[in-house]
């Protein structure tokens, strides 16, 4: 099985941590993982504003760059979504089908494909899941609120498993979290209100730590706590996975 | 104003957002408390969802089965191309039978048209008759919410609002007592009535009959003590089968208020004997939404309401921050497809995060259609050039890896090496409120190639 490893754009420049994790993380599970050295974004950030047609070079050097693999593995929810869902802008060859078949997000291709739980990782915090909307609506990482169904999460799955972490429950377990790209800076006031709401909520649950498949949600929340100096930590799942403090 | 704007305005209020916000959850909640206690709930959306389809690709032939049938029941029937024509065909209605007083009950579409001012300037006084419209009337306001249009008043508001128009004692917002002295107020507005004016929430083809479904009663009540009875519709409202009605009413109430049925659910078939019953058909700007293949699911809309108690912006902007006659999710794809300069902002109010299309009914793929409707603002609407601009250069950028590269260096070491009060000045719309993370020395791919260059 050959996994190639995506790196968002954004935690490859400002969370580079992030993507370590996730490496150390798949090689610890003994996946044959490769990180392709020509990738850069996976175009949603245009195509969300409505500007589609200015993420086709994106999406065409994702395809170029992922076309040989047998997976596509990423620490995003949300960019997996945007491959799966989006990427019918370009015309619809074997690759380009191929890379939208592929495409998971990590959480997901643990549980789902290489049918693990346990990734052996110690962690002793009371923790708040954040369920990123494009990961929970978008792909199913877990059951959703609004619907009527059996009850699962993949996020929860590993983290039940993980030594010494405590999961807290929200009052609003799956309500949004405000960021929504340029959503984030255009809707300014209704973003941070959202993610003040949103810490409140893990707050009030005990929370000590706020996890989530989506750097991008937690870039939004982590900026309001340290703004208002809050005592919540952040940090993506796969540094959690990857932990064994 | 935008909705950006007008959200913020509304945002001025914190406590007032997280009242409204709550009161809005409160009701999602009982949705979903309602619904998670019927079997087979995904089972009842999809055939909701079915039905919709089915009706709205056969719609030339349910509609005429419907006049026909209509006809039959000794109802006339009338067809009106738009909001225009629609008020002009009430108008006449009410002329031929010399009527002066209306009274109304709950109809969007009778808001879209903007009948109520239409009739007032020829003299004729129109009452809403459901409580919620009757305080926005007084308060000379739109409703803001479909289902609850007074939900962004307080009690205290309407407390004031009654002591103005109603004569009230000031009760300090006791709901029993301003709904008693409501309907005391509206009782005489039925009983004076000339005629009675109702919306239609489901049109059925294979009889001929409607059915309005309100809380209060109040359509039942105008509807039997006023001669003349006229229910306005649009195209969509049709359903080809009583039957049917075993699946929307069932989905209807549990999504708008959690509530097993609507407490009227009122069946209309024939005028009773000496009376007059009328049928607006309405089209205005349905047949066009209808030809666009993307957005045709929209009109698959119940008006349960539901997307707007679900929705995160919609609770933390208000109704009127939308300024539209169907706010929220909902009303953002169907408002575009009525004007779309006017409405532009609206597909923008989202995060995409998709609660209103797993929340809705009868499956309508709203969030989808947010996205697709922002591919078309951005190409046929006036852009910022600022937001033009970067999004060209982005799509650039990320075409090429080498780009992307350079362009991260100078980011990352702006975040670390720039003053704080420098990287949160006023054009940071991010750093009013948050901080932005500090720029790493390395990036992920730095790290990668010095990994791969220890290994060699």
């Amino acid at each position: 099985m050959k996994v190639g490893l995506f790196i968002p754009c954004y935690i490859n420049q400002l969370y580079p941590q992030v993507g370590i994790a996730t490496l150390e993380l798949l090689e610890k599970l003994n996946v044959n993982v490769t990180y392709p050295s020509g990738q850069t974004c996976c175009g949603q950030p245009m195509a969300n504003s409505g500007y589609e047609s200015e993420s086709v070079g994106a999406c065409n050097n994702f395809v170029d760059n992922f076309k040989d693999f047998d997976y596509v593995v990423t620490p995003s929810g949300s960019c997996a979504y945007h491959v799966k869902k989006h990427y019918d802008i370009i015309p619809q060859t074997e690759d380009v089908t191929n890379v939208r078949n592929n495409v998971y997000e990590l959480c997901d291709f643990i549980v789902n494909i290489l049918k693990i739980k346990n990734v052996n990782a110690k962690f002793p915090y009371k923790i708040g899941v954040h369920k990123s909307c494009h990961g929970l609506r978008g792909l199913r990482l877990g059951s959703c609120s609004e619907l009527v169904g059996p009850s699962f999460s993949s996020i929860e799955d590993l983290l039940n498993e993980v030594e010494g972490a405590e999961l807290t429950s929200l009052a609003r377990k799956d309500e949004c979290c405000g960021f929504g790209g340029t959503f984030a800076v255009t809707e300014e006031a209704i973003s941070v209100k959202m993610g003040k709401d949103k810490i409140k909520d893990h707050l009030d649950s005990g929370a000590e730590v706020i996890t989530a498949t989506d750097t991008s949600c937690l870039m939004h929340l982590e900026g309001l706590i340290n703004r208002n100096k809050q005592p919540l930590k952040v940090l993506h799942i796969a540094e959690i996975l990857n932990s064994s403090i | 104003m935008n909705h950006s704007k007008a959200a913020s305005i509304f945002n001025k209020d914190e406590k007032k957002v997280d009242w409204h916000d709550k009161a809005l959850w409160f009701v999602r909640h009982k949705r979903d408390k309602a619904v998670h206690a019927v079997e087979g709930w995904e089972s009842l959306r999809n055939y909701g969802h079915g039905i919709k389809a089915h009706t709205l690709s056969n719609l030339d032939n349910y509609l005429i089965q419907f006049e026909e049938n209509a006809l039959k029941n000794g109802v006339q029937v009338h067809w009106a191309a738009d909001g225009d024509e629609h008020n002009k065909i009430v108008h006449s209605i009410l002329k031929a039978h010399n009527a002066k007083k209306v009274v109304k009950s709950k109809s969007m579409l009778t808001e879209e048209c903007h009948l109520n001012p239409f009739l007032e300037a020829d003299g004729i006084e129109v009452i809403d008759t459901d409580l919620g419209e009757r305080i926005v009337q007084l308060a000379k306001e739109p409703p803001s919410h479909i289902v609850l249009p007074a939900i962004h008043k307080t009690k205290e508001e309407v407390d004031e609002l009654f002591q103005e128009h109603l004569g009230t004692k000031p009760s300090g917002g006791d709901p029993q007592y301003l709904t008693g002295e409501a309907r005391k107020h509206l009782r005489k507005k039925f009983i004076s009535a000339d005629a009675a004016i109702t919306g239609v929430n489901f049109a059925i083809a294979d009889t001929g009959g409607f059915v309005v479904c309100t809380n209060e009663g109040n359509a039942d009540m105008g509807a039997h003590l006023a001669p003349v009875h006229i229910a306005c519709m649009g195209i969509e409202k049709l359903i080809p089968k009583q039957e049917h009605l075993g699946v929307f009413l069932r989905l209807l109430a549990r999504s708008a208020t959690g509530q097993p049925i609507t407490t009227y659910s009122s069946h209309f078939k024939k005028p009773i004997n000496g009376n007059k019953m009328h049928i607006v058909i309405v089209d205005n700007g349905r047949t066009e939404q209808l030809s666009r293949p993307d957005f045709r699911a929209s009109l698959h809309c119940i008006r349960c309401g539901a997307c707007m108690n679900t929705c995160p912006i919609y609770r933390r902007s208000g109704g009127h921050s939308y300024d539209a006659t169907i706010p929220g999710p909902i009303g953002s794809i169907l408002s575009p497809g009525k004007d779309l300069t006017k409405h532009s902002s609206l597909p923008f109010a989202s995060t995409l995060c998709g609660s209103c299309s797993d929340v809705c009914p009868v499956k309508i793929d709203i969030h989808s259609q947010l996205y697709k409707w922002r591919q078309i603002i951005t190409k046929e609407t006036p852009q910022p050039f600022v937001k033009k601009a970067s999004m060209k250069m982005m799509g650039k950028v990320f075409a090429k890896p080498m780009q992307f590269e350079r362009v991260g260096k100078v980011a990352r070491w702006s975040l670390r090496n720039l003053p704080k009060g420098v990287i949160n000045s006023k054009p940071n719309v991010w750093g009013k409120e948050r901080d932005l993370p500090s720029g790493p020395t390395e990036s992920f791919d730095d790290w990668y190639k010095k990994r791969t260059e220890n290994e060699q």
